[in-house]
């Protein structure tokens, strides 16, 4: 087939940089533009993909890739460059849409912020870096993207640095993710010391690591390869909230909320998804990588969804809901189901961003983040609350929204490989999601309101704000048939392997009541005018709740045990660089200062104090002389 | 002998000590020059004493003292002049508003 498109495929992170270059050049001058200058870069990123994507409809569409030398250095190059695959089109598509309409959202939401042209500025780079990411032909490549988007991030959740939340959050954010990202380099750096010729290209990782036999022919023994597919699963593991490491993503919240939809929910944290996906040759040699990554994944999965149930905080309460959902890819992948992870990868990206557009368009009306003291905010606000719906319900798992077929084709993976225990932790969290879901829903949409004033200043957001959320609840509600039972092209397409028909309708059955039976339970709970019954709950179950509302202690541990003895140690070496080492050069300073004084009070130019300085000079040199008893000759 | 050596040296030595003293403490610049005379004489006096009751007496040390004693002549001469032309210029004979060595 003609590549037209593809060889230009390098402009797609380049249009967004050239943006963010213009924006923080400008941005002072051409402030109500700038919103437009993001939108156009992003969009034309967009049409460029489109347009790369329509050369690659046929599943053994060749891999296009074009790379230049960057560094020579003795036997070992290091390249640049981009690659096409299926997969990484597709991360391209998913990018380029949620950011363009991010960029549109933002325009609304935004309005009226000092900061406005800087905010568009992060956005642009982050697109950039995201989309760089995704091309990269090699891991180190990958790996520089990979801490630019965590740069973004931190600046982004930052981004009201004038709130010591958000403040402590961007910190946090990049100080656990740091900690992944040491996982991924020293992955790295395994790879680059055993690959043959220090490669790290994806395509020769793909082929070295194809098999057993393969690995042994290149000298790389078992127990390496397990080695190199944990650390990446590190690396992953920080990047996409993972248990131990999820904990920044809550926090992360403290960012605008467009923010939120783009980076913590559709894009920046998917990256860890992708890494898996990308490099999963090194994961399929490996079963015990393989059972890491489902079971961190499983438990994530239900961990993040139940304490989705007891949170009060409207967007955090979506954030654990990313964390279970990321949960949920991993499981797949750690299953060998690339299609199914990927897919949800996919599907989730368009509602969890529209449900987080969503919660920012209520947050702009109300002003308040806390779901109970909201209430009937449906009357009010008609197109925030339909496409809230639809999100809620791809969320849930209620077919046909798109997140139905993803999640069903996790199930299925599961079901088929008799992997009971992950199944069943798939579908609990699956009830638990939908239960906080309709929770999430019925209290803050309808019913009566629960704080007149904040209620009385509820209004339906601009338009700018209502096209990005109708646009993502199509696709919300379509992009799962992209993949259904009944149509396996995706799974050949995305991997080049015949999809197994995973039609299983046992299992679909099992996951729509777990969906139906949340949804019902949440209705029968929190429907209006059951407050009371619903507090009597928590009371009963309180110890429980209390647990669940403080996300299983985890932050107070971690603060415990990790974050007091590191400020600790610090404080120890702070008084040992305040007292030891200052204090040693303030000691000499203080020494030659002081010298310095009694020798100018001698140079006193008075001829006679000279005088009597030589003469006790001689009379010290004499008696030194006759000390040592060496006569004056 | 060596009693009249010793009570010369000594003497000489006093004097000397009584010229240095006189250098290091007086603040008239004139008295200080003639300190330096005390001094310098302390010195004609160790020479002349030398050369009569010396290891090795000789005439030399007598010549000596008459040449120093023609030097610490024009040395006073010098100096007397230059401490005129001070006090012209500064208007004090005093030692102790010199300081310029200290610009």
């Amino acid at each position: 087939m003609e590549t037209v498109f593809s060889q230009y495929a390098w402009a797609i992170p380049t249009i967004p940089l050239l943006a963010f270059l213009v924006l923080t050049a400008l941005g002072r001058q051409i402030k109500g533009a700038a919103s437009l200058l993001g939108l156009l870069s992003s969009l034309a990123a967009l049409v460029l993909s489109v347009l790369v994507l329509t050369e690659r409809w046929s599943p053994d569409a060749e891999v296009y890739s074009h790379s230049i030398d960057w560094v020579n250095l003795g036997e070992v190059t290091l390249r640049v460059g981009y690659e096409l695959t299926n997969l990484n089109v597709l991360m391209l598509i998913v990018v380029t849409i949620v950011s363009t309409l991010v960029n549109l959202y933002a325009k609304g939401y935004m309005e009226g912020d000092d900061r406005q042209h800087v905010f568009f500025a992060y956005i642009a780079l982050f697109t950039s870096s995201m989309l760089g990411l995704v091309v990269s032909p090699n891991l180190l490549q990958l790996y520089m993207f990979w801490e630019l988007v965590g740069a973004c991030s931190f600046l982004l959740i930052g981004f009201w640095y004038d709130r010591p939340a958000a403040r402590a959050a961007a910190k946090k954010a990049f100080i656990v993710t740091r900690i992944g990202d040491v996982g991924l380099l020293i992955a790295i750096l395994l790879l680059f010391w055993q690959m043959p010729d220090h490669s790290l290209d994806f395509s020769v990782i793909q082929t070295v690591f194809q098999s057993g036999d393969s690995l042994a022919q290149h000298g790389i023994t078992a127990g390496i390869a397990t080695w190199i597919a944990s650390l990446i699963f590190i690396g992953a593991m920080g990047k996409s909230g993972q248990f131990p490491l999820h904990t920044w993503l809550p926090d992360a919240m403290e960012g605008p909320t467009p923010i939120s939809a783009l980076i913590h929910a559709a894009t920046m944290v998917a990256a860890g998804v992708y890494l898996v996906a990308r490099t999963f040759s090194i994961f399929h040699v490996s079963p015990t990588a393989m059972a890491i990554v489902a079971g961190i994944g499983g438990f994530t999965a239900i961990f993040a969804a139940t304490i989705g149930l007891a949170q009060r905080d409207i967007k955090r309460i979506l954030a654990y809901s990313t964390v279970s959902q990321l949960g949920y890819m991993m499981m797949a992948l750690g299953l060998g189901a690339v299609t199914a992870g990927v897919f949800h990868l996919f599907t989730h990206a368009f509602f969890k961003a529209l449900l987080f557009l969503g919660a920012g368009s209520v947050i702009h009306a109300v002003h308040t983040q806390d779901i109970f003291q909201m209430g009937g905010l449906g009357r009010k606000m008609k197109v925030t609350t339909w496409t809230f719906a639809i999100g809620a319900m791809a969320l849930s798992g209620i077919p046909p929204f798109s997140g139905f077929w993803s999640k069903d084709a996790i199930l299925a993976a599961a079901w088929e490989q008799d992997h009971k225990l992950l199944f069943v932790i798939g579908v609990l969290a699956a009830f638990f999601t939908a239960f906080y879901m309709a929770r999430l829903f019925f209290v803050a949409f309808t019913g009566k309101p629960a704080d007149d004033q904040i209620y009385q200043q509820a209004h339906e957001s601009p338009s700018s704000m209502t096209i990005p959320l109708v646009v993502l609840a199509v696709l919300a509600l379509i992009a799962g048939f992209v993949y259904t039972p009944f149509n396996g092209q995706f799974g050949i397409w995305l991997t080049g392997e015949p999809a197994e028909d995973h039609a299983n309708v046992l299992v679909m059955i099992i996951s729509v009541a777990a969906g139906v039976c949340g949804v019902l339970l949440g209705y029968v709970l929190y429907r209006p005018g059951q407050s009371q019954r619903v507090d009597k709950l928590e009371q009963a179950a309180a110890p429980l709740f209390r647990v669940l509302e403080r996300k299983y202690y985890i932050d107070e541990l971690y603060n415990w045990l990790i974050v007091r003895p590191l400020r600790v140690i610090g404080k120890g070496l702070d008084i040992i660089d305040r007292y030891v080492v200052d204090g040693l050069v303030r000691f000499i300073s203080a020494f030659v200062d002081g010298w310095g004084r009694t020798s100018t009070r001698v140079q006193n130019g008075q001829l006679q104090t000279y005088g009597i300085v030589s003469l006790f000079g001689f009379v010290a040199l004499v008696l030194l002389m006759l000390a040592l008893g060496r006569g004056f000759w | 002998m060596s009693t009249m050596l010793a009570s010369f040296l000594t003497l000489a030595a006093i004097l000397f000590c009584i010229g240095l003293y006189g250098v290091l403490t007086k603040r008239s610049a004139v008295i200080v020059l003639l300190s330096i005379e005390l001094m310098l004489n302390a010195v004609n006096l160790n020479l002349v004493a030398f050369s009569k009751y010396g290891v090795v007496p000789s005439l030399k040390g007598q010549v000596f003292s008459l040449f120093n004693i023609a030097i610490a002549a024009a040395e006073a001469a010098v100096g007397v002049a230059i401490l005129i032309a001070l006090y012209r210029n500064r208007g004090t004979a005093n030692v102790d508003e010199y300081d310029d060595l200290r610009r």
